[in-house]
């Protein structure tokens, strides 16, 4: 069945977002990214898939300069959103996250209401005029993070008691409540049941209508669900990107052959 | 793995029963039982020596909390009264009056004892100046019965509570044994009771023979302002130091070098700090001697690295999720820190607070270097300001004075000065715990 979904999506090319250019990150004396460049397209889904440890998340965190918060992370080459070089010293970071929001591995609610989970960007971005204003971004944001059924009767309720599941979704509706152009998700549903996965999953395919996501997974089969795009990272190097369908049916390299068959990994 | 320990596993297993322990189980248990063993007998140890302090504690302590009184009833004429009045030695005279009062509810009861001016003196002291200056600040109460309430000396007090008896006392100008007879007689007439004390509350320190007037209420508002300049300085500066430290501050040689420093002070014994307070801010920086100001500052310095140390734990404590959750979402560092991390680090911080001051309300040796001494807390300060700045003591300081005084007396006050310094901690560290439970929150 997922085979069939990759053979009938139609692939158009569109804008580029997001272009990298002979990134390396190192921490400390650990290479973690060597020489990596790539284009990732605006409105498409991208999956970063590779073995544990091979620069995943790092390369992830580069992207909305997450790593900036890590003291021994150091990051060279060009980052460019919207043609822009994000690591450009006039750029600011807390500026950058407003607009590349993130979704973690770990669902990470605040210990506030699920309200307040939400409310909580567009408050510190000023994105709402006045409180009623604010009630509608949160139910917008709850509602396609598909979780405001399940939570419109406990708005008030601690975003700490939900189950795992709705946490992450809970996570994600915060992530779109700033109103990003690129959403970054670190393994969203590492911690989630095939369920809970599939909510996510359909989520994530309806906010390619209006986002970039950029999505780093360990699940073959997830990769080949949602993503249009896909980049194969091993040891640090990006080793193949492009078309899902090609990468999964025919791979050039032959490390990537051997990972997607379960050789490596 | 070599080859030696793969054998047994190639052997033919043999089969064991659940229902038999086997050697290295029991061994095991055994050992587990023997260490409980020694839990228990080392929390009960502890329980032991924590209910025998308490209960040397009250059974010393309790005494200084009720005073023996001599209460008498009489009526000044207004003709004794301008008599006395025109007399040289005016008290003298007052003391004539009480004599006689006191003569007069003896007979009334129909007890017959004979006793002298002297005696009363050293039961009650000299109280005509007490009466004196009552009715010179009272006249319309002369021509009415008024009702005295004189405090016994600490001798009869403590013959009355026990510590002295007829077979200890040795006679004295203080006290003599046919005194007690009297004491006795005064006792049935109900003239001579114990009452509370509340002057031990409320009063300030006596003179070194006056153990019965000796108060602790000067030297708790001297530890109430220390304790208000500790926590105005130490909260906000420990605070903001240990956010710094821990959110803000890159990790570098120099920053080691002071989490190291901060750390050492915490060991740096308190006595350090009183000589420091004392060329610092007497000696250099001229403020008065004695006052809780100065205590004040030389206790938050003591503070400073409690709070400190337990506020970078409780920061270090907030899982980075949190932070990363609101750096994530665009939120600026001290956007994330104070919108959420501080929030969850609260009830740590508030503890860790709690516990500094209550530290140092406890710590005696800085006060005495700058001059806190209990003798000092003679008076209320009378502005809030004076408070702070009025030569006064401290609840330690002046616990510590009592018992190095001569008088037996001052042995209860002593013991009885330490049941509300108690008090005092007990409460702090109630509302410690509180706190915690009140802020506490799951993430
Ligand atoms: N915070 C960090 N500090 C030091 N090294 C790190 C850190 N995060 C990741 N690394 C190193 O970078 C490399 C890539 O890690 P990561 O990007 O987490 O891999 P992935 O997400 O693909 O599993 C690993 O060798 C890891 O040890
Ligand atoms: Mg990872």
């Amino acid at each position: 069945m997922n085979d069939m979904r990759i053979m009938e999506r139609k692939v158009d090319t569109k804008e580029v977002k997001i272009a990298a250019k002979d990134v390396q990150v190192y921490y400390g004396d650990n290479h973690a990214i060597k020489d990596v460049s790539v284009e990732i397209e605006d409105k498409t889904v991208t999956a970063f898939i590779g073995p544990s440890g091979c620069g995943k998340s790092t390369f992830l965190r580069c992207i909305n300069r997450m790593n900036d918060t890590i003291d021994i992370c150091r990051v060279t080459g060009d980052i460019m959103i919207d043609g822009e070089d994000i690591y450009n010293p006039k750029v600011d970071p807390v500026q950058l996250r407003a607009k590349v929001g993130m979704v973690f591995q770990k669902p990470n609610p605040f210990p506030k209401s699920i309200y307040d989970n939400v409310a909580y960007g567009p408050k510190i971005h000023g994105l709402a005029k006045n409180k009623a204003d604010l009630d509608n971004i949160v139910e917008n944001s709850l509602r396609r993070g598909a979780i405001w059924d399940e939570v419109k009767d406990r708005l008030h309720a601690p975003g700490t008691g939900l189950s795992g599941g709705q946490q992450q979704r809970l996570c994600i509706a915060r992530a779109i409540a700033t109103e990003p152009e690129v959403l970054l998700m670190d393994e969203p549903c590492s911690a989630l049941d095939p369920i809970a996965t599939a909510q996510v999953e359909e989520l994530i395919d309806d906010l390619r209508k209006s986002y970039s996501v950029v999505i780093v997974t360990h699940s073959m089969q997830q990769a080949a669900r949602v993503s249009q795009k896909t980049a194969f990272f091993h040891l640090g190097h990006l080793v193949e990107y492009g078309e899902t369908t090609t990468i999964f049916t025919n791979p050039v390299d032959p490390r990537t052959e051997s990972y997607i068959t379960g050789r490596i990994g | 793995m070599t080859d030696a320990s793969m054998t047994p596993a190639t052997a033919p297993k043999k089969k064991s029963s659940l229902l038999v322990q086997d050697a290295r189980t029991r061994q095991r248990n055994a050992a587990e039982t023997r260490f409980r063993m020694f839990g228990m007998a080392a929390i009960g140890v502890g329980l032991l020596f924590l209910v025998f302090l308490f209960t040397s504690i009250l059974r010393s302590g309790l005494p200084a909390f009720t005073q023996t009184v001599v209460e008498i009833e009489f009526t000044m004429t207004q003709e004794q009264f301008d008599t006395a009045e025109s007399k040289m030695l005016k008290t003298g005279e007052y003391q004539k009056i009480f004599v006689n009062a006191l003569t007069e509810q003896l007979d009334a009861s129909g007890l017959d004892v004979a006793f002298d001016g002297k005696a009363i003196e050293r039961i009650v002291g000299k109280p005509g100046g007490t009466i004196r200056s009552f009715f010179l600040e009272n006249p319309d109460r002369i021509g009415t019965p008024v009702s005295f309430e004189l405090a016994a000396s600490s001798r009869v007090d403590g013959y009355m509570n026990g510590r002295i008896t007829r077979d200890t006392l040795v006679d004295s100008r203080f006290l003599m044994a046919a005194d007690l007879d009297l004491v006795d007689a005064l006792e049935d007439a109900g003239i001579v009771k114990g009452a509370f004390n509340w002057n031990f509350i409320t009063g300030t320190d006596s003179g070194v023979d006056n153990p019965g007037g000796a108060g602790l209420g000067a030297s708790v508002i001297g530890s109430f302002f220390m304790m208000l300049v500790v926590l105005f300085l130490s909260l906000p500066i420990g605070v903001a130091a240990s956010i710094y430290l821990e959110e803000f501050a890159p990790k570098n040689r120099w920053t080691d070098l002071i989490e190291v420093n901060i750390s050492n002070l915490a060991a740096v014994p308190s006595i350090v700090f009183g000589i420091l307070g004392l060329a610092v801010f007497i000696q250099f920086a001229g403020f008065p001697q004695s006052a809780p100001l100065v205590g004040g500052l030389v206790l938050t310095l003591m503070t400073l690295p409690t709070i400190i140390i337990s506020t970078r734990a409780s920061l270090a404590a907030v899982p980075p999720s949190i932070r990363d959750a609101a750096l994530g979402v665009g939120a600026s560092k001290m956007q994330s820190v104070f919108h959420h991390v501080l929030p969850l680090a609260m009830p740590g911080i508030l503890t860790g607070t709690i516990i500094g001051l209550a530290q140092a309300l406890g710590e005696t040796a800085p006060l005495l270097l700058i001059g806190m001494v209990g003798f000092v807390a003679r008076e209320y300060p009378e502005t809030f300001l004076g408070g702070l700045t009025d030569a006064n003591s401290a609840m330690p300081a002046q616990i510590y004075t009592w018992a190095s005084r001569a008088d037996p007396g001052f042995y209860e006050k002593a013991w009885g000065g330490i049941i509300i310094l108690l008090l005092f901690l007990i409460t702090m560290n109630a509302i410690a715990v509180l706190l915690r439970r009140r802020f506490e929150r799951r993430w």
